[in-house]
């Protein structure tokens, strides 16, 4: 048998049951990996229930940093009995299956191109613990043990980890680490050489963090100055919130009083959390809201109102698999045209679209500033696998010059020098007009805002021409936006080269490691990665320069494509879909794999007289 | 509706303590139908706020849609109005009132929009005991869309149709008092000087102070059957008590006859000075309150008044431990940690 013999470039998964405590036992793996410098790129597949169904966590580990999911397992911890034989199946030929061989696997189990390593968890767990709960926690922690020795890694870096993470709670450091023990001991006594895989320390990482999308997204919005947060939970965007509390209660109270500087409330419902939050944005607070897809469509009459009545709000949209409620705790990029479009009527909103978490919170930051700038929502478009995994990533910076840009709000001793306000009039004329807070002034600069047609002065109005110029006015301003959402990411491979490739978004490592596979392939491609709504001019030059571009995307009906197709004027035959939408991350075989097949089936005609076609090559 | 009102004022109309007259306290031209009920709501508001002093801009009108809900327009121009979607104004009054607890906000609603569409909202703003007050301009049924019978139209009352209606009606004084609200009170458009001071204890209650007012429907729901409609109201007004409000600022030397009068004192130190009724109970028990409701509904009557009082009740802030200062004028030196922070934040990751 060939085994799969490989130093810091392999994926293991651990097949568990949901609520068995197994989480924190694979973050432990994931998180000695990171510490030895080796990139890692961990994620979560749950079932959206809390406890009994299959969970599955797997850990990608690669030196040349790709961290996007690449497909396949090389290495399968296989601890629940209701997968055992699906997981069986899917390590790669020449891979390592580990079991609880406490029961023996039955005899159908036949793969003569795998190694299996038997460990009886249960009975060691059994054997060293006498505590119930500590027998069904412990067993997790003994397999972390063996892949320490499987794996190369040894037990110091193991040990250290655990006493790091149980610091403060030495009581609980103790059965783990002799957990870690039994399971590394018994790895080396009984399989010493079964496995070809190894970690070494690398550089690879750097200063590089470890964080999930949503931890930083919290901490973008506490960095913004996000006073006020409306909300209601829903999978995968509850952890926004609670981080955002969490840190605000760590950062942002008064040191004498100990009282807030911050107000949060979970609202009965999502239509209350975004009123919340457009009502503190409207009396000059930073506020937001967090929600996933069924949240968007219940938010959907409101985000009309701020965008016609001008109200500045921050809205993190954490997707996930729709339509409806869909698969709740699997990842897609399916609420693009939902949130790009939301509401009835013309209306549009400013989208960003972060790709690992350091932007989820740049990105959440400037999203502040560009709602206050712009008076109208904007939505970070986040999702569960950008959410809810971690993902190795540049560490945080935050500059403390940097002062928040409020936009155009016209203060008390503003409202005294000026003989004549309206609340929309266009007096820059780029489509932003001056805003006043209540309570600013005794006799001047007070309006009411409505959803109804309004005039210049804010004034009820069904006069078609006062309309038109409003909605007009509206254009203006997206013009503007256009010019102030982050310019996207521009890559050219080949200056003459005909086909490019636009991504976006958590598709980022996966396609980048594509495009880097189909180079190899000598299958050259321009590239673009698209970081706003509205699309900023660059977007539209690099679809104007090429024949064909690829859209990648993880969602059905391809929707950054309609998007593109609609705003750029194109032809939507140049621009060809390349997509998933199975709920899990999009792989780099994925995305090879379609490009590939798109370009022998076109005959590839703008590529054949430079490079062999791939088949040709193998 | 009124096309004019006359630009004329007399230059000795009366002032107020802050020097202002009524006008600034007035709106625009109100566009409701000739004698609804709303724009008598609207003047009572005018009134309250006038003779209370209230600074206008220190005020924040907020509403949801319907034709009570374009009231804000008419009153008060000097201050801030939010007319928002259907049902929704508790949750934009919410965010609104957490970014600066400093403004006072008054919210007007209708029965629809309270009772149907935003009974959601309605419930939990009073849960959440947010420092406002919440007027619902009940005609029971929905004026805006013509007609249509609303949630609060009383069981066996006629509707517009002429059928009576078939459904129980949702008294939102009772689940008001039930939702845990520290100030509930029942009113009707046609009774000023029972409106008036009403709406002054309202605004001096610290928490949320709902104030239900019976205001008939002209064009849709004024039928003499109708349970909403002048002539009935008029007819089965069932006052709980009489009362007047003292204001703080006053000095507070009225005389208390013991058997009949109570003193309120809200937590401002201004006084509900109530004169109750021999067989109505105290309006601190809201057991006591939702059962003088039943019994009036029992007798065919609407019972009108200040209906309960919580007078040591904690608003929002004061359960969330808010700052005092309003959370709209911190800035960076108050909200940012700073990079050094978030470094420190980098490395407990490592
Ligand atoms: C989402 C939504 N659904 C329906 C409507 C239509 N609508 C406007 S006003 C109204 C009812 C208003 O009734 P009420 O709150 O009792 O106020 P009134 O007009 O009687 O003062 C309805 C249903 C709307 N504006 N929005
Ligand atoms: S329709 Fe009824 S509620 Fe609406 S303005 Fe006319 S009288 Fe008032």
């Amino acid at each position: 048998m060939n085994k799969i013999k490989r130093t810091n470039d392999f994926v293991v998964r651990f097949a568990n049951v949901n609520g068995s405590g197994s989480a924190s036992a694979n973050n432990l793996f994931a998180k000695v990996v990171y510490r030895l410098g080796v990139p890692v790129s961990p994620k979560n597949v749950f079932p959206s229930n809390i406890q009994g169904l299959p969970t599955w966590y797997e850990v990608r580990v690669n030196d040349h940093g790709y961290i996007g999911r690449r497909g396949g397992a090389d290495f399968i911890v296989a601890v629940n009995g209701q997968t055992l034989r699906e997981d069986y199946q899917m390590v790669e030929p020449g891979g390592y299956f580990l079991y609880d061989s406490t029961r023996p696997l039955p005899d159908s189990f036949v793969r003569d191109d795998i190694t299996v390593i038997d460990i009886p968890l249960t009975q060691l767990c059994n054997d060293a613990f006498s505590d119930n709960r500590l027998r069904q926690l412990m067993k997790n922690i003994i397999y972390i043990g063996s892949l320490a020795y499987l794996l190369d890694i040894g037990l110091e870096p193991m040990v250290d980890s655990v006493q790091r993470q149980f610091a403060k709670k030495p009581k609980l450091a103790d059965p783990n680490v002799k957990a870690i023990e039994i399971g590394y001991h018994y790895a080396r006594d009984h399989h010493p050489d079964s496995c070809a895989l190894s970690i070494r320390p690398s550089e690879r990482v750097g200063r590089q963090i470890l964080i999930d999308g949503n931890s930083a997204a919290a901490l973008g919005a506490l960095y913004a100055g996000a006073t006020v947060a409306g909300w209601y939970p829903i999978t995968p965007s509850t952890s926004v919130i609670e981080a955002f509390e969490r840190y605000a209660s760590r950062y942002r109270r008064e040191p004498e009083t100990g009282n807030k500087k911050y107000a949060v409330v979970q609202a009965e419902d999502e239509l209350a959390a975004i009123g919340i939050a457009i009502g503190g944005g409207w009396n000059g607070a930073r506020s937001f809201t967090a929600t996933s897809g069924p949240g968007i469509s219940l938010m959907a009459e409101f985000l009309g109102l701020a965008y016609f009545a001008e109200i500045p709000v921050v809205l993190i949209d954490v997707q996930r698999s729709g339509p409806s409620t869909g698969m709740p705790t699997r990842t897609q990029q399916s609420d693009l045209l939902a949130c790009a479009y939301a509401s009835h009527g013309d209306t549009r909103n400013v989208l960003l679209l972060p790709a690992d978490p350091t932007e989820c919170f740049t990105m959440t930051a400037d999203a502040f500033d560009l709602a206050d700038r712009l008076q109208t929502p904007v939505i970070v478009m986040s999702d569960l696998d950008l959410g809810m995994n971690d993902h190795l990533c540049d560490p945080l910076e935050w500059q403390d010059e940097r002062r928040y840009d409020r936009g155009k709000v016209l203060r008390g001793v503003d409202l005294d020098r000026l003989k004549k306000w309206g609340r929309y009039l266009d007096i820059d004329r780029d489509g932003i007009c001056y805003r006043t807070l209540p309570g600013a002034h005794p006799e001047k600069g007070a309006y009411v805002t409505r959803g109804t047609s309004h005039n210049e002065y804010a004034a009820y109005t069904e006069e078609s021409a006062a309309y038109e110029r409003g909605m007009k006015r509206l254009l203006n301003k997206w013009e503007t936006a256009r010019c102030l959402v982050p310019l996207p990411e521009r890559t050219i491979r080949d200056e003459q080269g005909r086909i490019g490739v636009i991504y976006y978004g958590s598709s980022t490592p996966a396609t980048c490691e594509a495009i880097d596979q189909l180079e190899a392939s000598g299958v050259r491609l321009n590239s673009m990665r698209i970081k706003a709504f509205p699309f900023r001019k660059e977007v539209f030059d690099f679809i104007d320069r090429h024949e064909s571009v690829f859209i990648v995307e993880q969602n059905r009906d391809a929707q950054m494509r309609i998007l593109l197709a609609g705003e750029c004027q194109v032809a939507p035959g140049k621009l060809v879909p390349v997509i998933n939408f199975n709920g899990l991350p999009i792989t780099a075989r994925m995305i090879t794999n379609q490009i590939h097949t798109t370009l022998l089936a076109c005959g590839q005609a703008c590529l054949a007289d430079r490079s062999p076609s791939p088949e040709k090559r193998s | 509706m009124s096309y004019t009102r006359p630009g004329f004022r007399h230059p000795e109309s009366q002032k107020n303590r802050l020097g202002l007259t009524r006008k600034a306290y007035e709106g625009s031209i109100s566009t409701l139908c000739a004698g609804c009920g709303h724009d008598s709501i609207v003047s009572a508001i005018i009134t309250t706020v006038f003779e209370m002093s209230i600074e206008p801009h220190r005020i924040v009108k907020l509403s949801g849609i319907g034709c009570s809900s374009k009231t804000p327009a008419y009153f008060l121009n000097r201050a801030h109005g939010f007319n928002s979607v259907h049902g929704r104004m508790p949750s934009v009054a919410t965010g609104a009132n957490m970014a600066n607890r400093d403004l006072i906000y008054l919210g007007v609603s209708g029965d629809g929009d309270t009772a149907s569409i935003g009974m959601g909202q309605f419930a939990h703003v009073v849960r959440r005991n947010l420092n406002m007050i919440y007027i619902c301009m009940n005609n029971g049924c929905y004026g805006l869309t013509k007609g249509q019978d609303s949630a609060t139209a009383d069981k066996g009352s006629q509707t517009r149709k002429g059928d009576p209606v078939a459904l129980e009606s949702i008294d939102l004084c009772e689940m008001a008092i039930q939702l845990g609200a520290g100030f509930v009170a029942r009113g009707f458009s046609g009774d000023k000087k029972q409106l008036v001071p009403m709406l002054k204890a309202a605004i001096a209650h610290k928490g949320l102070a709902f104030v239900d007012v019976i205001s008939p429907c002209v064009t849709f729901n004024n039928a003499p059957t109708s349970t909403k409609s002048y002539s009935w109201v008029r007819e089965h007004m069932e006052v709980t008590n009489t009362f007047d409000f003292i204001p703080l600022r006053q000095e507070i030397t009225t005389e208390y006859d013991h058997g009949t009068t109570i003193p309120v004192i809200l937590h401002d130190g201004s006084i509900i000075n109530l004169c109750k009724r021999e067989d109505k109970e105290v309006i601190t028990s809201r057991k006591e309150a939702i059962n003088a409701l039943e019994q009036a509904k029992g007798n065919r009557q609407i019972l009108t008044g200040i209906l309960y009082v919580n007078p040591a009740s904690n608003d929002f802030h004061d359960i969330n431990n808010t700052v005092k200062t309003p959370l709209n004028e911190l800035g960076e030196a108050d909200l940012c940690p700073g990079n050094t922070a978030l470094q420190a934040f980098n490395e407990s990751l490592r």
